[in-house]
């Protein structure tokens, strides 16, 4: 079987904050009514935590469940241990109605961080940081393309397309430039 | 700049998180209908100076359509509302009417 690999084999940038592509990691886009009534059960079984509420990211260790809109949740689980939990999924949705989907490949993650890492982002995303909440998950553009950001262990955690991976490491690194913090 | 609270997600979205999908509660005219009906239903928008009722997108957070009520003169933002709904909701209507009386109505 052959290797995965992240996108930009994770490339780093060393600024006034450091940006680090991380990666492989596993994520399940799980799609269903907030009122399912199995979902609590399914995403504990995923990913350990509970149902996050509406813009929230629940953060359990390697793992994680976010908000992703009224009907979509996004978990962040180990690469390897994505086959497993899509069989819990399964499992524990039984015949309600859902979808569940495997798209490790398809996204890219950074993380930033730094004393000033919020800095970093603000030059990028329409976004006002000063009432962005702990714990909470925003989903916004970075320059030109979708993004998502949450803050994790004195950093945020950037998650874009694969497809854009390079695009939002450029990003990130310009606007990590030594001497270009804001005051 | 337009700053519009998306119903679904709660959050201020500024002008460059959306997309605008013109003018809300349209009454679909398909097949069969007459043709000034389909005609009207295809090409005629009101394009107000004042008070329009607006679709927008969420396109960059979660995805979902919504409802606006905005001012086109000032760019004033009566409200937004989600996408599921026939016409504007009560409140919003009168909210609009209480701040500019000579309102004709949606
Ligand atoms: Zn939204």
């Amino acid at each position: 079987m052959s290797d995965p690999v992240s996108p930009l084999g994770n490339a780093r940038f060393d600024g006034f904050v450091s940006v680090r592509e991380v990666g492989p990691l596993g994520m399940i886009t799980l799609r269903a009514k907030a009122d399912v009534k199995e979902l609590a059960a399914a995403i504990k079984a995923a990913v350990g935590t509970t149902v996050p509420a509406q813009r929230r990211v629940v953060i359990n260790g390697d793992r994680a469940a976010g908000w992703m809109s009224p009907d979509e949740y996004l978990l962040v689980l180990p690469y390897d241990q994505v086959a497993a939990a899509m069989a819990a999924i399964a499992t524990a949705m039984g015949g309600a109605h859902h979808l569940a989907a495997d798209v490790s490949d398809a996204r890219a993650i950074f993380r930033v961080e730094g004393a000033k890492a919020t800095q970093a982002l603000q030059k990028l995303m329409p976004v006002d940081f000063a009432t962005l909440e702990p714990g909470e998950l925003r989903r916004s553009r970075a320059a030109q393309v979708a993004a998502a950001i949450w803050e994790q262990d004195g950093g945020f955690t950037v998650v874009c397309f694969r497809s854009v991976a390079a695009y939002v490491f450029g990003l990130l690194s310009h606007s990590a430039q030594p001497g270009s913090e804001l005051a | 700049m337009l700053i519009l609270e998306c119903p679904y997600c709660g959050v201020k979205a500024e002008e460059t998180e959306l997309a605008n999908g013109g003018e809300a509660h349209l009454k679909r005219f398909g097949p069969g209908s007459a043709d000034n009906d389909f005609e009207s239903y295809m090409f005629a928008r009101k394009n107000p100076k004042g008070v329009h009722f607006e679709r927008w997108r969420h396109s960059y957070g979660c995805g979902k359509w919504f409802l606006a009520a905005r001012c086109t003169a000032t760019l004033e933002v009566f409200g937004t509302y989600p996408a599921q709904t026939a016409e504007p909701p009560a409140d919003l209507q009168a909210k609009i009417k209480a701040k500019r009386p000579d309102w004709k109505g949606y």
